[in-house]
């Protein structure tokens, strides 16, 4: 990333406070084309909800939130959103190519017109996620990974400024994982998309994240992985003591007050995250 | 009964040909609300609604039962159910939990009122029997365009929410954050499906109505999941079943709905054994590829 590159998401003094409880207060922040933020943070921290306001589904208590230039609206064809992989039932009616064509037209009324130029693009975003070969194989039939690819294509779809991702990763395996969030962090570096992406589990995305943006406790903390994810920074964050240990490479953060309630290290993950499982009981006992 | 009665009832094909034509509106309007059910019975499959596809049907018997009672139109009494019916559910919360204890708890009530407006019906037994198990035999050409034009409505509303709707029911977070007004639509849908409920009863019966909502479209996603297909065949074996069924009960003595519902349910069956056959076959199976 460069600094000269245009900012496409500006907050201004941005403040999320629902009645007295106040879940990050003036935060300001650039996000820059092509650049890759990282928002961490446990549950309830207000990482969805800054989701849903990038969204323009939900608003700031005060402060200012842009959008490429723009204040931020529902439906802007400016973001494009990952969501969670989810199951979908053997029987649904929708193949592969199918559902990156939602992306396409899927919020327009009446008819398709233009039944070849809909193909074109559609053919066109299944190629740049490396899923031509699986286009009309019904979704209920793909592998979590390859969903997650079609996600991206999805919201690709409409050439987005910006390439919102939430917990794209969650229940997919290693393998998968890495092969997802490397094919986000090329599309960040090829045509300039910014990524936020929204995850409680840094690891997999590491080596591709530029600025990564903390919340916990009722703060945040912003700057890179290196100047972030330490030990004395955390704890001043969590306002309490945390240790970040770097085990073979991969960060573990101990001793977080809110690790109990964090169920998202589930059993899908247990094979991979069995360090900081311990990491976890040891830093709660 | 021995088999020839039997047989007789169920089977007669005498003077068949001179029966074809007085039967022509009859048949026409088999072929509509063939087209209806079909259509509406992909999003029905899509959105998970059978069991509220059923809850309508019997508000739907209910109001035809009160129309019945009062001498009001029992077509329009029908419609007036099934409506109020399907947008009280559409009104109510999206989960799925919650709605399916909602609907139990409506459907024996609306039974129950209907069943009570009947047995007050001093008329003819046989239009009280018609409104659970089908019985329109005779179709004259008022209500062949009433028909007609309830069905035409269903038929543009769904296509100017066509594609939004399949987003929403395929996606609803996905499609919210792209701007999809998901909850008017589900209530616009509702509204649809209401007076799609209501148009069925007319052929099959409230008891019935599924033959003609989802046994065609759960029949078409055994063998495709291509939307374009599932929608053709859906419509498809939904009009073989009425247009069909109405063709085979022409002679005998029987009600319609049997022969309806039997084709529907055949039907279905074959779709199974193929799609089975497919999967078995590697429906799945690509060049292997990292993904």
């Amino acid at each position: 990333m460069t600094q000269a590159a245009p900012s496409v998401i500006t907050l201004k003094r941005a403040t999320l406070a629902y009645g007295a409880r106040t879940l990050w207060q003036d935060l300001n922040l650039d996000v820059r084309a092509g650049e890759f933020l990282a928002v961490l943070g446990a549950n309830g921290s207000g990482k969805t909800s800054f989701l849903k306001i990038l969204l323009g589904m939900s608003t700031l208590s005060s402060g200012q939130i842009m959008l490429d230039g723009v204040p931020v609206k529902r439906g802007s064809r400016a973001i494009g959103y990952v969501p969670q992989q989810k199951h979908f039932a053997p029987d649904t009616a929708m193949r592969a190519r199918d559902l990156v064509g939602l992306g396409v037209d899927g919020d327009k009324w009446g008819f398709r017109l233009h039944g070849r130029a809909y193909r074109q693009r559609v053919d066109e975003l299944l190629e740049m996620v490396g899923a031509s070969s699986y286009g009309k194989i019904p979704v209920g039939m793909l592998s979590g990974g390859e969903q997650q690819r079609l996600r991206i294509a999805q919201a690709l779809a409409s050439n987005p400024k910006v390439l919102l991702c939430d917990e794209p990763l969650l229940s997919l395996d290693m393998h998968h994982q890495k092969a997802v969030s490397a094919l986000v962090a090329q599309q960040a570096q090829a045509n300039g998309t910014a990524v936020v992406f929204v995850t409680h589990e840094i690891n997999p995305i590491l080596e591709h994240v530029d600025r990564v943006l903390y919340l916990a406790g009722g703060r945040f903390t912003l700057g890179t992985p290196e100047e972030v994810m330490r030990t004395e920074v955390l704890s001043a964050l969590y306002g309490t003591h945390v240790q970040v240990l770097n085990v073979e490479g991969r960060l573990v953060v101990v001793g977080r007050p809110d690790t109990v309630i964090d169920g998202h290290l589930s059993e899908e993950l247990l094979g991979e995250t069995v360090h900081q499982h311990g990491a976890h009981e040891l830093g709660n006992s | 009964m021995n088999w020839a009665d039997f047989s007789s009832a169920v089977f007669n094909f005498s003077n068949y040909g001179e029966l074809l034509p007085l039967f022509r509106d009859t048949l026409l309007a088999g072929a509509i609300l063939g087209l209806v059910g079909g259509l509406v019975g992909t999003f029905v499959m899509m959105r998970d609604l059978a069991f509220a596809v059923h809850g309508i049907a019997e508000l739907s018997f209910a109001g035809a039962a009160f129309a019945l009672l009062i001498g009001a139109d029992v077509m329009f009494g029908s419609l007036a159910g099934s409506i109020t019916a399907a947008l009280l559910l559409g009104a109510m919360g999206v989960r799925a939990r919650e709605k399916n204890s909602v609907i139990g708890v409506i459907m024996p009530f609306g039974l129950g009122l209907g069943i009570l407006f009947l047995s007050l019906y001093q008329g003819r037994s046989a239009n009280k029997f018609g409104l659970l198990t089908g019985q329109i035999v005779s179709v004259d050409s008022t209500q062949l365009s009433v028909l007609a034009g309830t069905a035409l409505i269903v038929i543009v509303g769904l296509a100017l929410i066509w594609r939004p709707l399949t987003f929403a029911s395929v996606d609803a977070d996905i499609a919210a954050a792209r701007g999809v007004p998901v909850r008017t639509l589900s209530l616009a849908f509702m509204f649809l499906l209401g007076i799609a409920v209501a148009l069925s009863i007319q052929v099959v019966g409230s008891l019935l109505v599924l033959a003609l909502l989802i046994t065609p479209a759960a029949a078409a996603l055994q063998v495709t999941a291509a939307p374009r297909m599932v929608v053709l065949l859906s419509v498809a074996f939904a009009m073989i079943s009425t247009v069909g069924g109405i063709m085979l009960a022409l002679g005998g003595s029987i009600p319609i709905s049997p022969y309806v519902t039997t084709l529907s349910f055949a039907i279905y069956v074959v779709c199974r054994v193929a799609g089975a056959w497919r999967k078995r076959r590697g429906w799945s199976s690509r060049p292997s590829m990292a993904a």
